[in-house]
């Protein structure tokens, strides 16, 4: 029986999400206490050392991240929370908003205080409206109690935190699109370079992180014993949150070790699949995710191990699917989510995604011919390397990876093999 | 029936007075549009940006009226056309799918005798398939005007919903 791991969700349940006093009395804001002993650099270095990775689905070195921003010599620097958490079968952030808000912003100010930030915003998704209330009022306490503002901790480091809300688009979670919402525009992804860690938020150094990567922070730094180390496997160190969900009879929210098999996470996590039923493929990282059948169960979840299996980590998102729902089905509703959200800005996701969809229609009807699947493949690969922003290049990684792992449902019928 | 038999908006002065509130609580900063226009939209009744108000606030924030359609056009969760007073927002993703999202479909497009995007007689309720919200641990969901609503596998609990929505 496996088991899951109570670090990033140590506070659940432990005390009353609108009250400031309720998280202090269980430890809260000691980690903000302990962060103002320390440096900047010290700080990363702390990070990097636990090889904390980016929890949104880029993976990028969050230790290195911080020590980035943290270099960068500029006046009122930005650090952002990215909490659009858009990516399908994807609600782990939800659940940090939910059961722990006073440490996203107890995080969101060491982040700040990391990198010599004065402004904090933390972007919602328009979907978690009803979480507002519970953030401004975290925010509003945490300024009377003077965690927020001016000379905070008497250190002299001043700090504000914003709450901005989406309005329903995918596209805003990536960094740059997100910032232009933020400004009050379409959120259309910028070209880069600049990076934002130079010119972001108002043209202003900016260091944008995911919930889950934030909410980490606090409880690295009061980790004296360095408990997260003991868990994991390899070089994926600690814990992670993964969100469960399709045809399984117990979906959800876990906090697992790394190396903690698929198999365990599907049957004993998550109960199974409805009706015991065979499973048709899994997806790993949400809709950008790749996929794999069930062979991959008795893979130990780690980056390296996923990532040798043909998948990766990304969002932190399984999918499950079981018998009743065919591959062309799952890649049509796939692709009718990218085809929704692409911006249109640059004409290899828009136009791809639109010919992907004509190129899925005919495989449906089976009426696609082989020079139909290797204009697929050419189409899927120019969208990966020439698209503007992260979801132009990561809209086919199922299709790419279904060609891989299911190459038979692909076949042209030898009657309609055509030039 | 067919928005456009749907009467134009008029911009009162009642409401220009709610609408500056809003602008004041968001500092009347243009560049807190989006955030703005969420709030303004939770006014209207039928959840939408009348074109007057979209030319108010145009004025009033100094910016252009291009940017501000720009701006409404481009996400999901604004409107130009007048939705209903509880907008039923299906979910058509993976996990909602897998776990017969089409049940609701079917049952509400049954019970409400309209179809996607279209407003009941009353400007009760519409119907729009949206991507997904985060609510996979409860497939199949539905969302109205910001409250979820879970586990709606049958036809029962569909029907006990929309009888909860005067």
């Amino acid at each position: 029986m496996s088991k899951t791991v109570r670090f990033i969700t140590k506070n659940f349940g432990k005390y009353d999400v609108s009250s400031i006093g309720s998280y202090m009395e269980c430890g809260g804001f000691d980690a903000l206490k302990k962060a103002i002993t320390l440096s900047g650099e010290e700080i990363a270095a702390i990070v990097a050392e636990a090889k904390i990775k980016g929890r949104g689905g880029a993976a990028y070195d969050m230790g290195r991240k911080l020590a980035q921003a943290k270099s960068v010599i500029a006046e009122k620097k930005v650090v952002i929370c990215n909490a659009d958490e858009g990516e399908p079968c994807t609600f782990k952030d939800r659940m940090l908003l939910e059961n722990d808000p006073f440490n996203l912003i107890e995080s969101m100010i060491i982040a700040g205080y990391t990198v010599d930030a004065e402004d904090g915003y933390i972007y919602l998704r328009e979907e978690y409206c009803h979480l507002r209330p519970l953030l401004l009022n975290a925010i509003r306490q945490a300024r009377t109690y003077g965690f927020l503002g001016t000379n905070i901790l008497g250190k002299g480091f001043n700090f504000e935190i914003h709450l901005y809300s989406g309005a329903g688009a995918y596209v805003c979670g990536e960094g740059t699109a997100l910032i232009e919402s933020i400004e009050g525009k379409a959120g259309r992804p910028r070209m880069k370079p600049p990076f934002i860690k130079q010119c972001g938020l108002y043209n202003r150094p900016t260091c944008v992180n995911n919930v889950e990567s934030l909410s980490l922070l606090s409880h690295i730094l009061l980790d004296e014993n360095k408990e997260y180390q003991t868990y994991g496997m390899g070089d994926s160190i600690g814990t992670k949150l993964i969100s469960v969900a399709g045809n399984v009879k117990n979906p959800g929210v876990f906090e697992i070790p790394f190396g903690t098999t698929v198999r365990e996470i599907v049957y004993d996590l998550a109960g199974g699949i409805d009706g015991d039923r065979p499973i048709r493929l899994l997806q790993f990282g949400g809709a950008s995710g790749k996929i794999a059948s069930s062979k991959i169960l008795d893979t130990p979840y780690t980056y390296e191990d996923l990532k040798r299996s043909g998948v990766t980590v990304g969002s932190g998102a399984i999918l499950i699917i079981d018998d009743r729902t065919s591959l062309i089905e799952f890649l049509q509703s796939t692709q009718e989510f990218f085809s929704h959200e692409s911006c249109g800005q640059c004409t290899p996701c828009r136009e791809g995604n639109r010919h992907m969809k004509l190129f899925l229609q005919k495989l449906a009807d089976g009426t696609h011919t082989e020079k139909d699947i290797a204009s697929m493949k050419k189409i899927a690969k120019l969208m990966a390397m020439s698209s503007l922003c992260g979801l132009g290049e990561t809209a086919q990684s199922a299709l790419v990876s279904a060609i891989n792992q299911f190459e038979d449902v692909f076949h042209v019928k030898s009657s309609e093999v055509q030039g | 029936m067919s928005l456009s038999l749907i009467k134009n908006y008029v911009l009162t002065k009642e409401l220009a007075t709610k609408i500056d509130l809003i602008l004041a609580a968001h500092e009347n900063d243009g560049s807190q549009l989006v955030g703005i226009l969420l709030d303004i939209q939770e006014l209207i009744p039928n959840h939408y940006i009348p074109e007057e108000i979209a030319y108010y606030l145009a004025e009033k924030l100094d910016v252009k009226i291009t940017n501000i359609y720009d701006c409404i056009t481009f996400y999901s969760s604004l409107s130009t056309t007048p939705r209903a007073k509880y907008p039923i927002q299906i979910c058509n993703s993976i996990v909602c799918k897998v776990n017969q999202n089409d049940t609701i479909f079917t049952t509400l497009k049954e019970l409400l005798g309209i179809d996607l995007n279209e407003v009941t007689y009353d400007g009760r309720f519409t119907l729009e398939s949206v991507t997904c919200f985060g609510a996979c641990d409860m497939a199949p969901a539905v969302r109205i005007n910001g409250k979820v609503y879970g586990y709606l596998t049958n036809k029962a609990k569909i029907e006990n919903l929309l009888s909860e929505l005067i």
